[in-house]
């Protein structure tokens, strides 16, 4: 029964995890999503690899590092429908508040590691090297479908997710909300 | 009053009006009347932005666009007077398209970024952005990194929120009379100074009288520590014009 379901995934890159808050907030429809649908992936999963051949994958945060880039490609081979799901994912949003200075990418790994308030401040080596602007999904990958909103409201994301799982093309007309 | 009566109600037989069709339906408007209003006038809904009831037309957003028929041209309805037999089209899935087209150049021109933004749910781009279906920015977003005036005692401008409308400008001229703002510079340079480029805290010419942060459609002028939904107010413009003429 279960391999009939459609494989479900959700990621996110650069956000604050109010979008998966939103989706936690299907709340009891999530169990109606679950006759449907099996998560394969997902930050609430305990599950490192990205998995091959997955139907639907919702990704909230914007790409700003280099090796989400990667990631980002490699999700976009497995996957059958690509979503980006929130401000971030759609514009950048808040993730790219540094874009509009130069050298944001420096200026931000300052402002977090360097602060001269922080004991021992330096910015370490291990962390992946951060592009020099904060990009929305679709300027990396093709996207087939956005909800945006920051975060999009659970109603959204059902409506969306539900639509998509069953074959129909989303209207986002009146429906989207940016912010 | 005789006079009144026929452009009301045999608006047709008044012989300064013109006949044009709007989606199909015959209407007649008195000559030098805009597509817009022509429209308004027999229930016909345009979207617009940087027209506002009560200041002179701009036509600088394209938002409003109309297709009229022997022509591939698309016309901003604002600006353009509807004329005798013209066919007038204000919605076809090429007009949404153009529609969807200006709101994304507008939102990829500068820093738009609407959670962080005072007016979130109050902004007539956000608001046609929804409405339009424009569900993400197809174009590349050039983060603009324009200045931020708060040197005013409580009026603020963030330029980076701008959309270049002038509806500020229009109602500081024409209904304050005070001529404080104006635009500087061309094309991506473009924007919206006091005086002669001063910190608004220093423009002289400001009567502080925040009709500039009534008209602003969008986040670029605020007035601080005020809610921006008590602030906004469309009607302003239209209000004080019509109340001048009825005292002169
Ligand atoms: S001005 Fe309007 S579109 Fe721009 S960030 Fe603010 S709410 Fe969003
Ligand atoms: S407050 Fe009034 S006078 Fe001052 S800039 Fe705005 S519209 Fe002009
Ligand atoms: S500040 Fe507001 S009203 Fe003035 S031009 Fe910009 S968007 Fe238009
Ligand atoms: S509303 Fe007509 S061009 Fe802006």
């Amino acid at each position: 029964m279960s391999s009939e379901k459609a494989r479900l995934a959700t990621m996110w890159f650069y956000g604050c995890s109010g979008c998966h808050m939103s989706f936690l907030d299907l709340d009891e429809r999530l169990v109606d999503l679950a006759k449907v649908a099996t998560l394969v992936h997902s930050p609430i999963v305990d599950i490192k690899h990205f998995p091959p051949d997955v139907a639907l994958t919702l990704i909230e945060g914007a790409v700003a590092n280099v090796e989400q880039v990667e990631t980002l490609r490699e999700v976009r081979k497995r996957t059958k429908l690509l979503v980006s799901l929130g401000d971030c994912a759609v514009t950048g949003n808040v993730t790219a508040l540094r874009n509009a200075w130069e050298h944001g990418d420096r200026a931000v790994l300052e402002r977090a590691y360097a602060d001269p308030s922080n004991l021992n401040a330096q910015i370490p080596n291990l962390v992946p090297k951060l592009l020099d602007y904060a990009r929305p999904l679709h300027e990396i990958v093709k996207i087939d479908h956005y909800i945006p909103g920051c975060p999009p409201n659970a109603d959204q994301i059902y409506y969306v997710v539900g639509e998509l799982l069953a074959g129909r093309q989303p209207v986002m007309e009146g429906r989207s909300k940016y912010g | 009053m005789l006079h009144v009566t026929l452009q009301q109600g045999g608006a047709s037989i008044n012989p300064n009006n013109v006949r044009l069709r709007i989606n199909g339906s015959e209407v007649a408007v008195p000559e030098g009347t805009t597509i817009l209003k022509a429209a308004a006038l027999n229930g016909v809904e345009i979207p617009t932005l940087c027209e506002i009831e009560g200041l002179t037309p701009y036509g600088g957003c394209r938002l409003c666009i109309v297709e009229v028929s022997g022509t591939s041209k698309l016309f901003p309805a604002c600006t353009t007077p509807a004329a005798q037999g013209m066919e007038v089209t204000t919605q076809s899935p090429k007009l949404y398209e153009y529609r969807k087209m200006v709101l994304q150049t507008l939102l990829a021109e500068r820093t738009h970024i609407c959670a962080v933004c005072v007016a979130n749910e109050h902004c007539e781009l956000q608001a046609n952005a929804n409405n339009h279906g424009v569900d993400h920015v197809m174009y590349e977003r050039n983060w603009s990194c324009e200045s931020i005036d708060s040197s005013h005692e409580f009026l603020v401008i963030d330029r980076n929120r701008c959309i270049l409308c002038t509806r500020c400008i229009r109602v500081c001229d024409q209904i304050e009379g005070a001529h404080t703002l104006d635009l500087k510079f061309r094309s991506k340079s473009t924007n919206v100074i006091m005086d002669q480029d001063q910190n608004w805290g220093q423009a002289m010419s400001c009567t502080s009288c925040r009709k500039c942060a009534k008209v602003c459609p969008v986040g670029a002028i605020y007035i601080e520590n005020e809610n921006i939904e008590f602030t906004k107010d469309r009607d302003i413009a239209a209000f004080l014009s019509k109340r001048r003429r009825r005292s002169r």
